[in-house]
């Protein structure tokens, strides 16, 4: 056991870490070249100051008219994404791991804290299961890679609240974790869970069309 | 707030449930007999290849089929909310199979896909304000339009009109002595009210160049007509073109033949250089505003448009407010005002306009919702060009716009849009709810001092 935790956490961690800043370097590679190449005339409507506004406003939980009339869906995307990107930085466990190996260290979350804002993510994940396969319009456009996603994020959080506690058998779970937390990372770059990245430049363009072309607002 | 959820008064759907309505075209049918799948293929890698890039590939990668653009479609939410009809639906039935397919989509998917991109969307763009990622639906339908298009594959009535842009430059057939004899009846009929009143033609050097669409000269005469006494009273040296180049309509750019576009746009802008004119000034279009703003100007490679060019609605704000234009007496009844998408979430006007619409009336109420969120009339981006096959689908889908209008209590509803104009009417008398459909010209005609003009005893006995 002892081994093949040394496996993930060394050399399959590394190579994480290879694929997945290589399959972001490799993506936004991508997008500039097919920008320079086919679309270079959409730089010159980029305006700074409204791809800031856009970006404001889809930030800013509520800030737009599609999160007023949805406040559920609000509340627990908002809530989905700011735990799913704090735990993994904020978290004791975590925190000692970066102190170990690197010798920095911030501060960390309180133990009840950690625990509730843990079980966040894979308690959004089942409430995108159910929307996805309630709501006629979301199970329209839904393949099954979205529910697949979904098991993806969760596992990693699910399984590291599991080892937290100590529970039987957490030895083997914790290597569940690990590894389900590399394929989440290896997969973001390459799938639709990709928009972390794009977001930013999808939301730029629409906030500088409506903005400096359109003279409208996006939100 | 979405009108469908906070109205009281009830208008019955009678959306079918997901069945579509099946119309037959005979433009599609002829379309369909040419094509292999080895010819469908080749040109659906062909546009993808040659003419997406970086916007395709962040769309597709980046969507996370959340469906939270559902609500913002007029289609969507007339039809119950049939996920078939949601913007991303509708991309999942055309353009997302033909990129995971890599081209390799039967005929029967084509008819479907062309149905759905030229009939099913307005391109109106509303959904862009509700998609968190922001994804631009509307592009990706122009897309398949683009390809079916190439394909050959396109309603019959849409395509006459785009033939009839490429052999006249204009958009119905208007011959060049019909337009010029028109012109020239509305000035004598004119002139009846206001002496002295003209309608310069091919006058170089004029500070103006007031443009039309091609529907004016066909039926809607008095149009001009009531421009005329506008420019006139208003002392303003304009003119406009006798030759070819004075339609600034576009239905090209929705049929998805972007090269009829380009010379379309080429001549109206070089007739105005022509004309050596300072501005261009263009009657209540919304579309034509999109084609020389947002798309022909781009296709041509200029960012932004060669020349000022500027909508009625922003040029009658201007003369209200330099006081070139005054009001008489106000239009008393109640009106309401309804933002064409091309003049709001394509330009912005919806502040001008309700100012103009405030200048004019005493009585102004809003509908719900408006200025970017208005629903479009389910007649722009070429749909009612598709003609009498899909007017009963059109109808359909303009449940929640009937009841938008009908709920804001007002019988007069101002559309500053040629195509939302008609689009209205037609659900005015479909769903019987007894408006008047109005230009704004109307109301300005009607409203605004008159000094050189006859008294109307006077031109009676005249
Ligand atoms: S552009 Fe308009 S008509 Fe087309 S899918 Fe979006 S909201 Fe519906
Ligand atoms: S287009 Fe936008 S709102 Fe619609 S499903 Fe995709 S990400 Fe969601």
């Amino acid at each position: 056991m002892h081994e093949l935790y040394m496996i993930v956490s060394g050399p399959m961690m590394w190579a994480t870490c290879v694929v997945f800043s290589g399959g972001v370097i490799y993506q936004l590679g991508r997008l500039l070249r097919l920008l320079l190449r086919k679309e270079r005339s959409l730089l010159s409507y980029m305006s700074l100051r409204y791809s800031l506004r856009s970006i404001a406003h889809w930030i800013i939980p509520f800030g737009t008219l599609n999160m007023r009339r949805n406040p559920l869906i609000t509340l627990v995307s908002f809530s989905f994404h700011i735990c799913l990107l704090i735990v993994p930085v904020f978290l004791t466990a975590h925190v000692v791991l970066w102190e170990e190996a690197w010798n920095i260290s911030w501060s960390c979350l309180p133990g009840p804290v950690a625990d509730g804002i843990t079980l966040v993510v894979p308690a959004a994940c089942i409430f995108f299961a159910w929307r996805r396969l309630r709501r006629p319009e979301v199970r329209f456009v839904s393949d099954p890679a979205d529910f697949m996603f979904l098991v993806l994020v969760a596992l990693p959080f699910l399984s590291g609240f599991y080892c937290c506690r100590h529970w039987p058998g957490y030895e083997v779970v914790m290597i569940v974790h690990i590894v389900s937390g590399q394929a989440l990372l290896v997969s973001l770059p390459f799938t639709r869970l990709a928009h972390m990245i794009l977001v930013w430049f999808t939301r730029s363009y629409m906030g500088s069309e409506f903005g400096a072309v359109r003279h409208a607002r996006d939100y | 707030m979405d009108a469908l959820a906070e109205n009281k008064v009830r208008i019955p759907s009678m959306a079918g449930s997901s069945a579509k309505l099946q119309a037959v075209d005979a433009g599609i049918e002829t379309g369909l007999k040419g094509l292999t799948p080895a010819k469908i293929t080749e040109v659906i890698s062909r546009v993808l290849s040659a003419e997406t890039g970086a916007r395709l590939m962040a769309y597709f990668s980046a969507c996370t089929h959340c469906g939270l653009c559902s609500e913002a479609c007029h289609f969507y939410l007339s039809m119950d909310g049939d996920p078939a009809w949601s913007p991303m639906g509708k991309v999942k039935q055309t353009l997302w199979e033909m990129v995971k397919k890599k081209g390799r989509v039967s005929p029967a998917f084509i008819q479907r896909a062309a149905r759905i991109a030229y009939t099913e969307c307005n391109l109106c763009r509303r959904c862009s304000l509700y998609c968190p990622i922001g994804i631009d639906v509307a592009y990706l339908l122009s897309v398949v339009r683009r390809i079916c298009h190439a394909l050959g594959v396109i309603p019959l009535y849409l395509q006459d009109t785009v033939n009839s842009h490429s052999a006249t430059f204009n958009q119905m057939w208007v011959k060049a002595d019909e337009w010029v004899d028109t012109l020239q009846w509305q000035e004598e009929d004119a002139r009846d009210e206001i002496p002295g009143l003209r309608i310069p033609l091919e006058k170089e050097g004029a500070e103006i160049m007031y443009s039309v669409i091609a529907p004016e000269p066909k039926f809607q005469a008095g149009l001009l007509y009531k421009a005329a006494v506008i420019m006139n009273t208003a002392g303003v040296d304009w003119t406009m073109p006798a030759r070819p180049g004075w339609d600034n309509s576009d239905m090209a750019m929705y049929s998805g033949d972007f090269e009829i576009m380009g010379r379309l746009k080429r001549l109206y802008f070089e007739t105005a250089v022509r004309l050596r004119v300072k501005k261009i000034v263009m009657c209540e279009c919304g579309h034509a505003f999109r084609s020389i703003y947002d798309t022909g100007n781009r296709w041509l490679g200029w960012r932004m448009p060669p020349i000022e060019t500027q909508h009625a609605i922003d040029f009658y704000h201007e003369l209200l407010e330099k006081g070139r234009i005054r009001i008489a007496k106000k239009f008393q009844p109640l009106v309401t005002l309804h933002d064409p998408c091309n003049m709001v979430r394509g330009f912005g006007l919806h502040e001008r306009a309700r100012d103009v619409v405030k200048a004019l009336c005493e009585n102004f109420v809003e509908m719900t919702p408006n200025r970017e969120y208005n629903y479009c009339c389910t007649a722009g981006g070429g749909v009612i060009n598709c003609g009498p096959p899909y007017k009963q689908t059109r109808m359909l889908g303009a449940r929640v716009k009937a009841l938008q209008m009908q709920t804001a209590g007002a019988k007069i509803v101002i559309a500053p849009c040629h195509n939302c104009h008609s689009g209205l009417e037609d659900i005015n008398q479909h769903y019987r709810l007894g408006l008047h459909i109005r230009y704004l010209a109307d109301i300005l005609y009607e409203v605004m001092e008159k000094p050189g003009a006859k008294e109307l005893s006077e031109q009676e006995a005249a």
